[in-house]
């Protein structure tokens, strides 16, 4: 048996650090803001993985329809807005086949919505593993964005089989079809570490969080087409970034008019909900052991 | 050898209770907000605790620290700040290598995956790669003796198979440092002895091992230095030997009567442990010839099918003598919601000395109250008993000239 060594040694964390070939951990009080450390994240990347798997096979595992219910969602809400949207109310959809044209709408916000859902639940509904276990705390928000893209991909399968059916072809803007993808997954992701850290602290954000997607699900161009808002609304319209993503996503995919130059609004409130929800998620993760 | 694997420098710890703990909610925050708008303090103001202060240690590589204290000493929270999961509030540590840790039983295990998958989740959190913790696999499954059951869902096993996987995972995952809470409290005695025999392997393979317990008797045969933990303050830290006569003889006053705080939120809520007397009066004083009673009060807030109780006085080295439980000698309780009076009487056989009280409350299924600490007696007798034995059952002799 190895011999435990005196206590209260002589020996500073300086000196031995530097024979050393494995690098000391600190675990010390933050002062002031912290980079973020990607490097980090990126040897936890099979967490992230495992994570998001693990959730995929809890939705599906018991499921009697399985991955049925990736396109469900859209669906149903699909046969609500032919109904109400379309045959009731007359809504223009940029002269486009309205099935193909809020398809699209209802695959993208459902993504969206469940993600940001996901995503605010992510540590609460990981407490026993925040509460225990050392991880990036990072990696459980990243985690929950990614498994509804399966779900996605699944929906644009049956999206290509409708537009092939209204014989919809969509341009060359398709090629940009991964940017919109992408701006999409950092919106969940940004709002989702927003709504996470406070749901730490504050449980009223899950109650919340319906009511605050049912408004968001209007003020976004899902069922109607941005072009429906007036000229002079139309700046404070685009702060929403959904109006900047779901215009992407239909000029790329369905070939709908390019979005208007006021649609870089959009880019700019992605950014600054990204880089602000990275910086607040961030000043509290040390906590949420705490506090969870 | 001669390097540290574990540094702990000046460390503090802070905790503000009442502030957001277990989930606050916005009218709080609101109520508290305008509270400080009319510069009127929030009703009460928030209690601090420090649960540890100014702590320092260091443990070479390779080396083993025990370390001992009552509830609320601080023990998990060292560990805790060890592993990264909360930060201090003054001071530093540094590990070197992986940390590993073992603090609760089943931490990290997902009820609705499979035990395979759990050990594949818990390789991923140590931050292995899936070929890494493949390679151990075989061992793993090997060393818990639940192979038949890898394919099911962690929430079927019983807590005794829980507890020999999330045991096995842990110990045989790589890292190089291994911090372990009081995973030996539980489980049937094999098991234990497969554990601290398997504690021991990791010890002699180099890694370090930082090891927390009640139980002395562990603490003396795996770890050759141990701190004393002592509301949050270093009490002795050196040689195990010199460590644990000192706690063994000092500042342990007998309590009579001990309260636990109330946890909002529990399905059973523990509420007091008290010791009476032959007379019925509270003592933690008592008479070794004469029988005693252990009366704990209770509250089941929520129904609890198969409710038991189960009272485990140990020796202060840790041996267990007694593990006397509800369902022994009785059917299964409905637990029905209400608060609850249980008394065990205890017939005059332990033999004069001190021993520790540990209370179980939970049913077949789960454990919901492991209180190891929920009492402190001593038995007196005549000053010519003879101390070192473990019962005293006072038979008497047949004895005649032949």
């Amino acid at each position: 048996m190895s011999v435990g060594g005196r206590p209260r040694g002589t020996a500073t964390g300086v000196q031995v650090s530097q024979q050393s070939s494995v690098e000391w951990t600190e675990n010390r009080a933050t002062a002031g803001r912290r980079a973020l450390d990607l490097a980090e994240l990126w040897a936890y990347r099979e967490l992230v993985l495992f994570l998001a798997l693990r959730d995929l096979k809890v939705r599906y595992r018991q499921a009697v329809f399985g991955v049925a219910w990736a396109i469900f969602q859209p669906l149903a809400g699909l046969a609500v807005a032919i109904v109400v949207f379309h045959n009731l109310a007359d809504i223009p959809s940029d002269r486009l086949p309205y099935p193909v044209f809020a398809f699209l709408g209802f695959t993208v916000w459902s993504y969206f919505s469940s993600s940001l859902d996901g995503a605010t639940a992510s540590l609460v509904g990981n407490a026993s593993l925040v509460t225990k276990i050392y991880f990036p705390r990072m990696v459980a928000p990243i985690a929950a964005v990614l498994p509804r893209l399966v779900d996605t991909a699944i929906a644009f399968l049956l999206l290509g089989g409708l537009m092939a059916w209204y014989g919809v072809t969509p341009g060359p803007a398709l090629l940009l079809l991964p940017v919109w993808f992408a701006a999409l997954v950092l919106l969940a992701f940004g709002a989702g570490l927003v709504l996470a850290t406070l749901n730490v602290t504050y449980r009223d954000v899950a109650n919340a969080i319906g009511l605050l997607t049912q408004l968001w699900l209007f003020a976004s161009p899902v069922v109607y087409p941005s072009s429906l808002v007036p000229g002079r609304w139309r700046l404070l319209y685009a702060v929403n970034p959904m109006v900047g993503i779901l215009d992407g996503f239909r000029w790329s995919v369905l070939g709908a008019p390019r979005p208007p130059a006021v649609d870089a609004v959009s880019a700019l409130t992605l950014l600054v909900l990204l880089i602000g929800g990275v910086r607040y998620f961030q000043r509290c993760e040390r906590r949420f052991a705490d506090v969870i | 050898m001669g390097r540290n694997a574990i540094e702990v420098e000046h460390l503090s710890k802070r905790y503000v209770l009442g502030q957001h703990h277990g989930g606050g909610s916005l009218r709080e925050a609101a109520g508290n907000a305008a509270a400080r708008l009319t510069r009127r303090r929030p009703t009460g103001g928030p209690e601090e605790v420090w649960s540890l202060k100014d702590v320092s240690l260091q443990v070479p590589e390779g080396g083993a620290l025990g370390v001992i204290g009552r509830n609320g000493a601080g023990k998990s929270t060292l560990l805790k700040i060890l592993t990264r999961i909360t930060e201090p509030t003054s001071g530093v540590t540094r590990t070197r290598g992986r940390v590993g840790a073992l603090l609760e039983v089943g931490t990290g295990f997902h009820p609705e995956l499979t035990g395979s998958e759990n050990v594949y989740l818990n390789g991923a959190v140590l931050g292995m790669s899936r070929q890494e913790t493949a390679r151990r696999f075989d061992e793993i499954v090997d060393f818990s003796g639940v192979e038949r059951f890898m394919d099911t869902p962690v929430k079927r096993y019983s807590s005794g198979m829980y507890l020999r996987l999330a045991f096995a995972v842990a110990a045989h995952l790589e890292a190089d440092v291994m911090l372990v809470d009081e995973v030996l409290a539980v489980g049937d005695a094999e098991f234990q002895r497969k554990c601290l025999g398997k504690m021991a392997d990791v010890e002699r393979s180099g890694r370090t091992v930082l090891f927390v317990s009640h139980n002395l008797d562990a603490i003396a045969r795996l770890c050759p230095t141990t701190l004393w933990l002592d509301q949050g303050r270093v009490q002795a830290l050196g040689d195990t030997k010199e460590v644990l006569d000192a706690y063994i003889t000092a500042g342990l006053l007998p309590d009579s009567r001990r309260t636990f705080a109330d946890r909002p939120g529990e399905t059973v809520a523990l509420s007091s442990v008290a010791l009476l007397d032959a007379r019925g009066q509270p003592s933690g004083l008592l008479r070794r010839d004469e029988p005693f009673t252990i009366e704990v009060r209770f509250v089941v807030r929520e129904h609890v099918p198969g409710l038991d109780l189960s009272v485990v006085v140990q020796t202060l080295p840790g041996l267990r003598v007694l593990d006397e439980a509800w369902s022994d000698s009785a059917p299964p309780h409905r637990g029905e919601p209400g608060e609850y009076v249980a008394t065990l009487r205890v017939p005059p056989v332990l033999a004069v000395g001190e021993y520790t009280l540990g209370l179980w409350i939970g049913s077949a299924y789960e454990t919901l109250v492991w209180e190891a600490d929920a009492g402190f007696f001593r038995l007196d007798g005549s000053t010519m008993e003879r101390p070192d034995r473990l019962v005293h059952l006072s038979l008497s002799w047949a004895v005649q000239a032949c």
